[in-house]
């Protein structure tokens, strides 16, 4: 019998040392090879139990963080499953993204109590265990109806049952269709359908879009300020925040360490990170430094480029320019006050968005903060359209789109309806799991709500 | 004066299609059996349509074929014309139906019933049943005492039967038979909870009085298959049916008159079911429909009388006859037997066990309409069920439960004592969340070895079905190995279907991959094709094309067969377990479900609520 791998964070969630990402079934450790990448080139699967591996968790060819990936085999673990622990920088936000990647990779979100749960199936907890665990899923259980209730009122609620009712009208139209092949029920064209799994595609997208946008304007986005040195980086780090935390000199390479400020531009909250200029160096400390930066420019939410308008472009700028080609990014030309002397017709070329200012005068200042807010996606940003407000919610609406996005292949590869049903009633599953009704009821409840049917 | 009429090891209460196969099955595994009917005249009566099969309803045929049940041989024997339903919308929902003889049918079952070893059918009204000692009594109308080990209630609609036409009305069973007036009493002292349910049938008209010079005629399929595995040659196509429409006239006779339907004035009190609406049910509920198909079907080759499907009602006989005559080829139709309501005690299914054994009396079985279904084949799956389990308890051994992943029968059966039924329940193929596993097409596969275990299943037919399936693996084989050379021909046929060609050899399976292709549109590049039962083909080519789906179902499965597995004490009392919420303790309660699978599908029972239960229960077996 094989039990679906699961995942969850299983540190506290908030600001902390490391968190802690847990993934439990027999596939554990395969799913965790799709995105954990051992520095030793190992893969996980080739560890004994106990064994643990440095390296980076990746996603679509990005590192996303440095982690330790610990590996249990069954029955040896909490579960008595296979188990990886992925340890990776704490906060919400990393945690988070490393869940989501997981997720994406084939485990699916762990229920309330669900590593627990399987423990017990397994034979790994004592009584004792058990008594204080129900009583931590009891509370649970009940926040989580209260917040249910809540939900039921609320926008989002009503943009899930939009979405939802659309399908369940098609999919009872579906079962009409085939339970009653002799009444002139309507024929239920390739198009409607098409149409239908499209609609709640895009809804679903609107709805992931936003909660990104929702979560950027939440908990702020990890902004990485690139460049070479002493262009003017930590100037626009102490324009951003209005203090002098930066050392900035004429020299340079004056700074070596990424350091941490959150500003408000808009309605965006921005992480910033100060890096290293981006230069060769013998420098051996320096040297760490750099290649920090670098690694940061491709874990980040996004990347300012800063550029001297009054130098000619080197080196480093070119390929700075690459480096941000696939990163939400924006080119900073700075200096803009001096004599120009910066091609900037390359840079317009090669990058997407661009802003002059001048760090030392404040001007340029509100173009970046609109150029910003487009890139998140938080000028059209609108809370009141409804937002996924959890991790959980977000996972539902995933696991219906990723259902839906079969049901459009099974389509367009010409499968037969019935294959194409199945499809559309997990979409729908995933959606009723937040409201907890049953499929297969409401579905039979809509064919005869909606066609007149029967001998 | 009482008198000691006889002992038997099970009791079977009616001789409908869920009394039969409940009788023949006991009889086969070895137990003395007696089948008691209100009217010898009436055993296996098909009072409604006259037809078995249909969507899902096909299925349900196929397996209680497969588990070693009467019903699918039988529709072979009588079958009048055979219509594969849904060819071209998927193998899923692919469902065989049989216009049948409806008379032979009955003459055919109660001959099997008659010739069958340790059975012995009765023409007896039950009107008491209670316990003694650890026996049931079950008294008949002539005083008789049967003493019985097990008993299986299937009443149909004769229980407490009324009929209603307009403002006539008056106690009868289905076809003028009369009812069983006095067992509802005994069993609501014995304290089953029965409810009042309603169900109709349409006129039958004589076939002279028709006009069918321009109705659309319905053919059978060509060649016709059968239900039974055990079926051979199955014959021709006999009969035809055709195919006619309500209009304007109809809708305006019905609404002028909807007064004196009893459905609207509140004389009936039984809840109809919504999929088997009377004619003036369907016109008001759906007011825009400017017209309702109905299809006429013969009953018989020795009898002129032609079903209306779909025209059923309770309105008064004169408006039945108007509103019939203003249907295209009805103009002067001739009506044989009116169409009525009928209405009928039956039972909360909730009340009984997967093996449709009621909870709280050991020994009680119920099948049919009795437990709240509609329709022959839902009857006769569920006669089958209790029959096995009422024989398996008799003799000792362990019952027989199937679960929602192994069939429609499964489905139908949880779907029944998990959540009830508030109106007449029928089977459906959007009630299995397994459907691309549970086809009509392999239903062998599913169940024959489950009814070799128990009993049902001869050697001869135990030895065809494992050739077939040796021929299948052959075959599965044969398709792996196979390459076709990039032909002219092979392409042809690519790009006759609308399909990408190829330039290189490739192996049969992966052109059967492509939905495009199957092995009718590549019979021609086929060459070496064995010359075996196309069913088998069918399946293979249904595996191949589906694979995906299916391995994901069958993922699903297992996931819900291991909650299936933690059984829950029947004596729980879930109001004191810590940590569900209100409404998961009320349900829980009241239906008492058997595991933690069947909790984790009651609505109301939310995924961590089913966490609390397994801990619960996991808490509880460590101490005993």
């Amino acid at each position: 019998m094989k039990n679906p791998p699961i995942a969850a964070i299983s540190t506290a969630q908030g600001q902390g040392g490391i968190g802690v990402i847990r993934i439990s079934g027999e596939e554990a450790v395969t799913v965790a090879d799709r995105v954990f990448v051992c520095a030793s080139g190992k893969r996980l699967a080739d560890l004994k139990g106990y064994n643990a591996a440095f390296g980076y968790v990746e996603k679509n060819g990005e590192k996303i963080d440095e982690a330790i990936a610990l590996v249990f085999l069954a029955p040896h673990s909490y579960t008595g499953e296979n188990v990886v622990e992925i340890s990776c920088h704490g906060g919400l936000f990393i945690t988070k993204e490393v869940l989501r990647t997981v997720i994406e990779a084939g485990a699916k979100p762990a229920q309330a109590g669900e590593f627990t749960k399987r423990a017990f199936l397994n034979g790994k907890i004592d009584l004792a265990e058990a008594e204080s665990v129900m009583d931590i899923i009891g509370a649970k259980n009940t926040a989580a109806a209260r917040a249910a209730l809540v939900n039921k009122e609320g926008i989002l609620s009503k943009k899930i049952n939009g979405i939802k009712e659309e399908l369940i009208d098609k999919a009872a139209h579906l079962a009409a269709w085939a339970d009653y092949p002799e009444e002139d029920i309507p024929e239920i064209s390739y198009n409607q359908l098409m149409e239908a799994v499209e609609h709640g595609l895009n809804e679903l997208n609107s709805l992931l879009d936003g909660y990104d946008a929702g979560q950027v304007i939440k908990e702020g986005i990890d902004t990485v300020i690139a460049g070479k040195p002493n262009v003017g980086k930590s100037t626009l780090m102490n324009l951003l925040t209005g203090t002098q935390k930066s050392i900035v000199t004429e020299i340079p390479g004056t700074t070596r360490d990424i350091i941490e400020e959150t500003v408000t531009l808009g309605n965006v909250v921005l992480r910033l990170s100060d890096t290293a200029g981006i230069r060769n160096t013998d420098n051996k400390v320096e040297k760490i430094g750099v290649e920090k930066a670098i690694q940061r420019l491709k874990t980040c939410g996004l990347v300012l480029a800063v550029f001297d308008s009054s130098m000619p472009l080197e080196k480093e700028d070119y390929k700075l320019i690459e480096d941000i080609k696939n990163v939400p990014s924006v080119a900073v030309i700075n200096k803009s006050d001096l004599e120009k002397k910066i091609d900037s017709d390359y840079i317009e070329k090669n990058t997407e968005n661009v802003v002059y200012i001048s760090a030392g005068n404040a001007s340029g200042l509100q173009e970046l903060e609109s150029v910003i807010e487009k890139i998140t996606g938080t000028n059209s940003f609108d809370p009141s359209q409804g937002v996924l407000s959890n991790e959980r919610q977000r996972n539902s609406a995933f696991l219906a789109k990723k259902a839906l996005e079969e049901a459009k292949n099974a389509l367009e590869i010409g499968m037969t309806f019935d294959a194409v049903t199945i499809s559309i009633e997990e979409a729908i599953s995933e959606l009723l799991e937040l409201t907890g009704e049953n499929v297969s009821d409401e579905i039979v409840d809509k064919v005869f709500h909606n066609f007149c049917v029967g001998k | 004066m009482d008198y000691f009429a006889g002992e038997y090891d099970v009791g079977v209460i009616g001789a409908g299609h869920a009394g039969i196969e409940a009788g023949l099955a006991s009889a086969r595994l070895g137990c003395k059996t007696a089948v008691f009917t209100i009217n010898m005249d009436a055993v296996g009566n098909c009072p409604c349509n006259p037809s078995i099969g249909g969507t899902a309803k096909g299925h349900l045929v196929r397996e209680i074929d497969a588990l070693g049940g009467e019903m699918g041989k039988t529709a072979d024997q009588c079958f009048l014309q055979m219509r594969m339903l849904n060819r071209g919308k998927g193998p899923a929902v692919h469902s065989l139906r049989a216009q049948i003889d409806r008379r032979k049918y009955s003459d055919v079952m109660k001959h099997k019933l008659e010739l069958q070893d340790n059975l012995h059918l009765r023409q007896a009204e039950i009107v008491d049943i209670y316990p003694q000692d650890d026996f049931w009594i079950l008294k008949s109308r002539m005083n008789g005492l049967y003493r019985v080990k097990a008993v299986v209630i299937a009443t149909g609609t004769y229980l407490g039967g009324r009929i209603f036409v307009g403002e006539v009305s008056y106690e009868s069973g289905p076809d003028g038979m009369f009812p069983a007036t006095f067992l509802g009493k005994s069993l609501k002292k014995l304290g089953l909870p029965l409810r009042r349910f309603k169900t109709g049938t349409p006129a039958r008209v004589l076939k002279s009085s028709i006009d069918y010079s321009e109705l659309e005629v319905q053919k059978g399929d060509e060649p016709p298959v059968p239900f039974s595995y055990d079926t051979e040659d199955l014959g021709e196509n006999k009969v035809d049916c055709f195919i006619s429409w309500t209009n304007d006239n109809t809708k305006k006779i019905i609404l002028d008159n909807i007064h004196r339907s009893p459905l609207y004035s509140g004389k009936i009190e039984g809840v109809g079911p919504r999929y088997c609406p009377s004619l003036e049910d369907k016109i008001v509920r759906f007011k825009d429909k400017p017209r309702h198909q109905l299809f006429i079907e013969p009953c018989g080759l020795n009898t002129e009388e032609m079903y209306l499907q779909g025209m059923s009602s309770s309105l008064p006989e004169e408006v039945q006859l108007k509103f019939y005559h203003t249907i295209k080829g009805l103009e002067n139709a001739v009506i044989m037997r009116p169409a009525y309501a009928i209405e009928y005690d039956c039972v909360d299914p909730i009340a009984m066990n997967a093996t449709l054994e009621f909870k709280d009396f050991p020994g009680l079985y119920g099948a049919g309409q009795f437990n709240g279904s509609s329709g022959y084949e839902e009857a006769a799956a569920q006669g089958l069920v209790a029959g096995i389990n009422a024989a398996l308890k008799v003799l000792g051994k362990e019952p027989m439960i199937l679960d929602r992943a192994g069939s429609y029968i499964g489905t139908l059966i949880d779907d029944l004592v998990t959540k009830g039924a508030n109106e007449p329940y029928r089977m459906m193929t959007s009630r299995s969340e397994y459907r691309l596993i549970l086809r009509q097409d392999n239903a062998d596969e599913r169940l024959t070895s489950i009814g070799r275990k128990i009993g049902l299943i001869s050697d001869k037919r135990w030895g065809k079905f494992l050739n077939k399936q040796e021929l299948k693996k052959q075959e599965i084989n044969r398709l792996k190995k196979t390459v076709i050379p990039p032909t002219d021909e092979l392409n042809k046929i690519l790009v006759s279907r609308e399909t990408s060609e190829v330039t290189t050899g490739v192996r049969l399976i992966d052109l059967m991959k492509r939905p495009q292709l199957g092995y009718e549109s590549l019979k021609t590049v086929d060459k070496e094709r064995p010359n075996i039962d196309p069913n088998i083909f069918e399946q293979v080519e249904v595996e191949i094309k589906y694979e995906g789906y299916i391995s994901k179902q069958l993922h699903q499965v297992e996931q819900m067969r291991k909650l299936e597995s933690k059984k829950l004490p029947s004596d729980a009392d879930y109001s004191e377990i810590k940590g569900l919420r209100l409404e998961a303790r009320e349900k829980l309660n009241k239906i008492k479900p058997v595991s933690v699978g069947q909790a984790s599908r009651i609505s109301g029972v939310s995924p961590a609520d089913v966490s609390v239960l397994l801990i619960w229960l996991a808490q509880k077996n460590g101490r005993e």
